[in-house]
């Protein structure tokens, strides 16, 4: 494309079907303490 | 939903409910201003008329390419997360603790939330025999989870290291008769890291955050000793060295606050990559609004633009060879959480509780000493699921303000200990903190794009 760079493309959706398993880290507690990024969790199931 | 934003010259539209990131020119930008949710195949002659400066053709060029990411369902794509019910799976296991194993602490910081360490609750120390109790109780109600996160926390959790070394022994010891794998983290400000207690660490905790608030006056200023001394002189060398003898492999953070009297936060950031740690969390202060460092609305252009600084200063070492992250600033566009995690973030006061040392239960470690959101008690495996139930139906759907924010996808509502606290409300977002995380956003995207391109 001329205009537009996608940097990335439509994958939440797609995570819907497999997500869900409940293993990954489930708050800010073993880093910030204060300040929640859920985008920059780990998924554990990948 | 799209959001659109240029920084330092690169121009984003993000569509929210795919997660799809877009770099355009400034054609396509001018166009993506003027389009409704319900694109046609033609650009709309309104488009071409508000743009007339451009030649027609771009215009027409542009607008085609963005109909070619609507058609493929990468712009105003529909949320179809709103019947939540179906994504949402019922039953929350515990599975993530914050054992309060010292409320006591040997420093005092002026800021801290815990109120220099007992929470209002009085100094104490976790006896081992509570902190099994806690074990055992994540275990019978963690379900099918197998990894059980524990967290060392305080106060100062090295005051009560006795405990820490049993407990994580104990764990170890049930691990393969429970079928669960623990993962610790201990958080701690170093003033009682010796060389044994390194080499423990460094053995046995997959992560360490390590409290340092930045250049040595910054953190002086805050982070006194009991007889009122700076400690930056005595913990730096202790965190130097556990880093230099920690498995690269392994988790660590050197994590700061700034306040209202830092607001060139950047500097402080630097100042902890300049003393040897490359794995950086500085983040703004929970305070209350009579305190003489509390973050007001009128900080914010201050802070936008000093996150922007960050970004460039960031930007620079990466490109002479550091390998510097900055935890805000960190965001995996491809291989993140699943959007089911997403729809509520935080798992506090369902899947993740505090235990203070008595053994009571709280939501997380910010809602200790408020007795209204006391859960249980480990003690006698008691847990109001009244309450447990409040925080588990929370999502960015319940929260009306998130419904319509862009950001929704990645901080999944916040934090609910903010939202209570500044707004008496765990559902009413904590309006400066989502500002403040919007703008790292940004931040973390433009550094994405600005990497793919150098």
């Amino acid at each position: 494309m001329k205009h537009i760079k996608t940097l990335t493309s439509a994958t939440l959706k797609q995570t819907a079907a497999k997500g869900g398993c409940g293993e990954c880290q489930t708050s800010c507690q073993s880093a910030c303490k204060t300040s929640c990024t859920v985008a920059n969790q780990k998924c554990e199931n990948k | 939903m799209i959001h659109r934003y240029t920084m330092k010259g690169i121009r984003f539209i993000l569509d929210v409910n795919s997660g799809a990131v877009h770099v355009v020119d400034e054609a396509a930008y001018a166009v993506s201003g003027l389009l409704t949710s319900d694109m046609k195949p033609e650009c709309p002659p309104r488009i071409y008329q508000s743009l007339s400066e451009y030649p027609r053709e771009t215009v027409a060029s542009a607008y085609a390419e963005l109909y070619g990411l609507y058609l493929s369902g990468q712009l105003f794509s529909k949320d179809d997360y709103l019947e939540i019910g179906k994504y949402i799976p019922s039953g929350a296991p515990i599975k993530a603790l914050c054992l309060h194993v010292s409320h006591d602490c040997n420093l005092r910081c002026a800021y801290c939330f815990a109120s220099t360490g007992d929470f209002g609750t009085g100094r104490s120390i976790m006896p081992f025999e509570v902190a099994k109790q806690a074990v055992d109780f994540v275990v019978r109600r963690s379900g099918a989870r197998k990894n059980i996160e524990i967290d060392f926390f305080g106060g100062e959790p090295l005051m009560a290291f006795d405990t820490v070394v049993k407990t994580v022994s104990y764990a170890r010891s049930i691990e393969a008769d429970s079928g669960k794998h623990f993962r610790f983290t201990i958080t701690t400000n170093g003033l009682l890291l010796d060389d044994d207690k390194i080499a423990y660490i460094n053995e046995n905790m997959d992560n360490v955050v390590l409290s340092l608030d930045g250049r040595r006056e910054i953190n002086d200023n805050m982070r006194k000793t009991v007889s009122g001394e700076g400690s930056y002189d005595i913990i730096v060398p202790k965190f130097q060295k556990l880093v230099k003898q920690r498995d690269p492999k392994l988790d660590y953070y050197a994590r700061g606050t700034f306040t209202a009297k830092n607001l060139d936060f950047a500097d402080d950031v630097m100042s902890i990559a300049s003393e040897g740690f490359d794995r950086l969390s500085v983040e703004p202060v929970t305070s209350d609004e009579d305190a003489d460092y509390h973050l007001c609305p009128a900080d914010l252009p201050a802070i936008f633009a000093e996150y922007e600084r960050l970004t460039d200063l960031l930007l620079e070492k990466r490109r002479q060879g550091d390998k510097l992250s900055f935890f805000h600033f960190m965001i995996d566009l491809e291989q993140g959480p699943c959007v089911i995690k997403r729809l509520r973030g935080c798992g506090a006061g369902y899947e993740y509780v505090a235990v203070t040392p008595e053994g009571d239960i709280y939501p997380c470690h910010q809602f200790v000493g408020k007795e209204a959101f006391r859960q249980g008690s480990v003690r006698d495996d008691t847990l109001d699921e009244g309450i447990a139930h409040q925080f588990a139906a929370m999502n960015i759907y319940t929260r009306k303000k998130c419904r319509s924010c862009w950001a929704k996808f990645y901080c999944s509502g916040g934090c609910s200990a903010a939202n209570f606290n500044q707004n008496g409300d765990l559902n009413a977002p904590y309006a400066l903190g989502c500002e403040m995380e919007k703008k790292r956003l940004e931040c973390a995207i433009y550094l994405k794009a600005a990497e793919t391109e150098s």
